[in-house]
């Protein structure tokens, strides 16, 4: 009897093989092994709010699996007992069960807040960042306007979320919606009672903002987000300036092994902060709240951080009606739907825009530094500052108790600061990156400010610069700034190395001292 | 370290049935026809130094962290005890076991894959060409006298019948729209729902009693002076959600208020008062919430939403914030038993303003 022999070295080649003969993948294959990626810490804010949406994706399946978008009238029979015999949706005891009688449902829904709230955060300093480097420009403009849109996106898809548990937070919130969609003119009762199914709340609000939610927006995103990662995969990344790194090239390091583990490694960090943020950290307690009553609502109610600055800009909004005819547009229609209108397109023009203004149509794969885009950053300061006054008068009643300061006195500084700071805002930031360029340009010609000060022989004090290169007559250097960071430290000089490089103690060990033995030799010689 | 000039090492080659070749020297030549130059590779740590092992070491005590957390999370979660017992209880700490326990073996994993490759594997620097950039003109050329081709092909301009007939095609569009649209529509004015609350249908002659939201009715006296309380309309499903534009606000006032307050009335509130008693919506007249923090000092109910405040003593007429009109007044009175009811229903619309609502 002969046993066939299986050589199982060649195995994983045999069946390679077995694979390319029917489909030919081992180009296209390797070139993406091959593919080299730029690397930078800000390159990130992107990846964390790509690894929030997957987190997403699977505690929300979780969710759905015991979650019943219902606004049938029930009694509560489940374990938390101050709730007892309270009338309330089917939908509120489902989450309330999903937060008391699952094992383990609790940190699932607190895991899908913190991620959501992640997500939205993540967006947001992501978008803050390729604004600011000029990372949107030309080929990368069809990829700025898909991710204002999933900013948007992920917007309304938070506020589906918050508002299907149907506590007292959630009916508020979407008492205020029903009230932004009657304020549209001309068409606006005839969308809030279809959207309603007929006056607030209806019966069918919450079904249907349920398969929004799970269904309809989440596919929309995860096209989206598929397109944009995929863009950013055949534009191929950006780059900072830097040696070697041109328009033309990418400089950095292949994709595997190194780079997609550190990608890996990187999303279970992800994942570990909002498990422990899921589990340590208690967010949306609906059971306080109670189920949502027409009638009721307490001080205080705030909805999630990226829904305040729309919260604020409608606290700031002066009371201006306008009534002709008959008809009438309420003062709530500005700031809650042509605020958020003119933020979405306004942005998704800028690529264009900025082309235009600084005459540049060129292909640009290099980033920029802040700094050297003075006006650029200021605007980016501007819409901060904007952004944040909006963000912080959505809690102006938290602001204003907390701080004993009169709740209409914050309304007004609000309003004032909503005009005031933003031109302010952008001042200095453009003064400030202008002194940047200033600082690098005075480095380069002068040197590094060592810190020495030199009295000369006339009395006269000078700091002793280090200069990058050899030095002219006048002690000049004629460098030409590259667009990366300039040494501003003597030990970016190589002057210095880290003192300490181990964490508990010093990896090498410090030479023998020298002197040890020469002082004694001159203490013996003393006492001679 | 390598030629940068990839042209010369094109024309040069590698021969790859070369047995002197290591591996490395094939993935570099794979790279290299990738458009990839690899001009920086060296390993972080000399193979077999401390500091390898020293890494290592970290990578697996980081991987073992992660395989205690990992049993201890599911040891947590079947036996430690997780049904809601009221007052202080073992079962409190059970999500924030499972999220510590959960979270410090991600961490496990994460740190130990960080080290692994960002202190294990070599360090390299590689260079790979961008070719982007418009196609050349002549694939512009090709691509473009292709897509006119299929034009011609379709022979739209030539045939204009065909193009008049594409305009029949679109019913078909409004057809896909029709039932959507159709289903989802809903007449916000055919039965009037924006103009009428619980309270329709309330007259003189036949009131509507006010209850509390749990259904006992309202005397007058069960309102202290200077005190508020909330009513519904005392229909079936009056308090609940069904009627959530319902909910007022009923207010006692002082003597001298309710003098202030008789003087300025406007001419629509005339009569709608009853003795000292006023009844406003509680439904913000602004975004719809219920407007209902009441400052017994200033008159003053407050809206925690927006901050609308609306003075009570005036119609409940907007005084800050960004609402624009008065909380329309329920007309009331006391029937013959002494409970206090709606003669009639809110004059005006309740709740947030719209389009129609003048």
């Amino acid at each position: 009897m002969k046993r066939r022999k299986v050589d199982l070295k060649a195995l994983p080649g045999k069946a390679a093989e077995e694979v390319d003969t029917r489909l030919p993948v081992a180009t296209p294959l390797r070139s993406v092994l091959n593919k080299v990626f730029p690397d930078h810490w800000s390159f990130l804010l992107g990846e964390i709010a790509l690894f929030s949406f997957i987190i997403l994706l699977l505690t929300g399946t979780f969710l759905a699996l015991f979650f019943e978008p219902s606004l049938q009238e029930v009694r509560y029979d489940g374990s938390y007992l101050p709730l007892q015999g309270v009338e309330m949706s089917r939908a509120y005891e489902t989450a309330l069960d999903l937060s008391f009688d699952v094992r383990g449902g609790l940190v699932m829904r607190q895991m899908h807040h913190w991620a959501a709230l992640l997500f939205m955060a993540a967006i947001v300093v992501h978008m803050f960042r390729v604004f600011m480097t000029g990372a949107f420009r030309k080929p990368r403009e069809i990829n700025w306007i898909i991710g204002l849109s999933m900013f948007w996106l992920g917007f309304t898809e938070g506020f589906a979320g918050y508002s299907l548990p149907d506590d007292a937070l959630s009916g508020t919130g979407l008492r205020i919606a029903s009230a932004i969609m009657l304020s549209i003119p001309v068409i606006g009762s005839w969308v809030t009672t279809s959207l309603f199914g007929g006056e607030f709340p209806g019966e069918i609000i919450l079904s249907r903002l349920y398969i929004l939610h799970v269904f309809l927006l989440p596919l929309i995103l995860l096209a989206l987000v598929s397109i944009h990662v995929g863009l950013v995969f055949v534009q191929k990344h950006t780059q900072w300036p830097g040696p070697g790194r041109t328009n033309k090239n990418v400089v950095g390091e292949r994709m595997f092994p190194r780079y997609a583990i550190k990608q890996g490694g990187f999303f279970m960090l992800v994942f570990a902060v909002i498990a422990l943020m899921g589990g340590l950290f208690q967010i949306n307690p609906i059971w306080l709240f109670g189920p949502y009553e027409a009638a009721v609502v307490s001080a205080g109610s705030q909805p999630d951080w990226y829904v305040m600055f729309l919260d604020g800009s409608t606290r700031l909004m002066p009371a201006w009606d306008i009534r002709f005819l008959g008809y009438n547009i309420p003062p709530l229609f500005w700031p809650t739907v042509v605020l958020p209108g003119i933020l979405s397109v306004v942005p998704m023009a800028y690529p264009w825009i900025e082309a235009r203004w600084k005459k540049d149509k060129g292909s640009h794969n290099l980033l920029q530094r802040p700094r050297d885009v003075p006006d650029r950053t200021g605007l980016a300061a501007m819409a901060g500052a904007f952004y944040l006054v909006l963000t912080i008068s959505g809690g102006n009643d938290i602001v204003a108790d907390k701080f004993h300061i009169s709740l209409n006195a914050m309304t007004w500084a609000g309003r004032i600061g909503l005009l005031v700071l933003p031109p302010l805002a952008y001042y200095f930031a453009r003064r400030l990156a202008l002194g940047l360029q200033q600082h690098d340009r005075e480095v380069l010609a002068h040197g590094v400010e060592t810190g020495i000060i030199k009295r000369l022989p006339d009395g006269r004090f000078v700091e002793v610069h280090q200069p990058l290169a050899a030095p002219d007559e006048h002690g000049h250097t004629d460098l030409p700034y590259v667009g990366w960071t300039v040494p501003k430290k003597m030990n970016r000089v190589g002057a210095l190395g880290p003192a300490i490089r181990g964490f508990f103690r010093p990896i090498e060990q410090p030479a023998p001292p020298r002197q040890e033995e020469q002082p004694r030799e001159e203490i013996t010689t003393g006492k001679h | 370290m390598s030629e940068t000039n990839t042209q010369v090492r094109d024309a040069a080659g590698v021969d790859l049935d070369n047995p002197n070749l290591t591996r490395f020297d094939i993935v570099r030549e794979g790279a290299r026809r990738d458009g990839v130059e690899i001009v920086h590779y060296e390993p972080q740590y000399p193979p077999g130094s401390r500091g390898e092992r020293r890494m290592t070491r970290i990578v697996a005590f980081f991987f073992l962290l992660t395989g205690i957390m990992s049993t201890l999370f599911v040891v947590a979660f079947i036996w430690w005890p997780w049904e809601y017992e009221l007052g202080p209880h073992a079962s409190k700490y059970y999500t924030p076991i499972l999220g510590l326990t959960l979270g410090l073996a991600l961490v496990g994993v994460g740190l130990g894959v960080l080290t692994w490759g960002k202190k294990l594997l070599p360090h390299e620097i590689a260079i790979q060409e961008r070719h982007d950039g418009p196609s050349s003109a002549e694939e512009q050329k090709l691509t473009g006298t292709t897509m006119q081709f299929i034009g011609d092909e379709m022979g739209l301009g030539r045939r204009p019948i065909l193009k008049w007939s594409l305009l029949g095609l679109a019913p078909l569009g409004l057809a896909a729209a029709a039932i959507p649209i159709g289903a989802l529509i809903k007449d916000p004015h055919h039965p009037d729902i924006l103009f009428k609350t619980g309270f329709a249908g309330a007259t003189p002659d036949n009131p509507i009693r006010l209850m509390h939201d749990d259904g006992t009715l309202v005397r007058p006296e069960m309102v202290s002076t200077g005190g508020q309380i909330t009513v519904f309309p005392n229909i079936p499903g009056g308090a609940s959600n069904h009627h959530a534009d319902s909910p007022t606000l009923l207010i006692h006032l002082r003597e001298d208020d309710a003098a202030k307050l008789n003087q300025k009335l406007y001419t629509i509130n005339q009569g709608s008062t009853w003795s000292s008693f006023v009844a406003y919506s509680k439904i913000c007249t602004h975004a719809g919430c219920p407007a209902s923090l009441y400052e017994q000092q200033t008159n003053r109910l407050l809206c925690p939403c927006h901050q609308s405040q609306f003075l009570i003593t005036d119609n409940a007429r907007p005084i800050f914030g960004p609402a624009t009109r008065s909380l329309p007044m329920l007309p009331i009175s006391v029937d013959k038993e002494g409970f206090l009811v709606a003669t009639g229903d809110y004059k005006v619309p309740v709740g947030p303003a719209f389009w129609e609502k003048d």
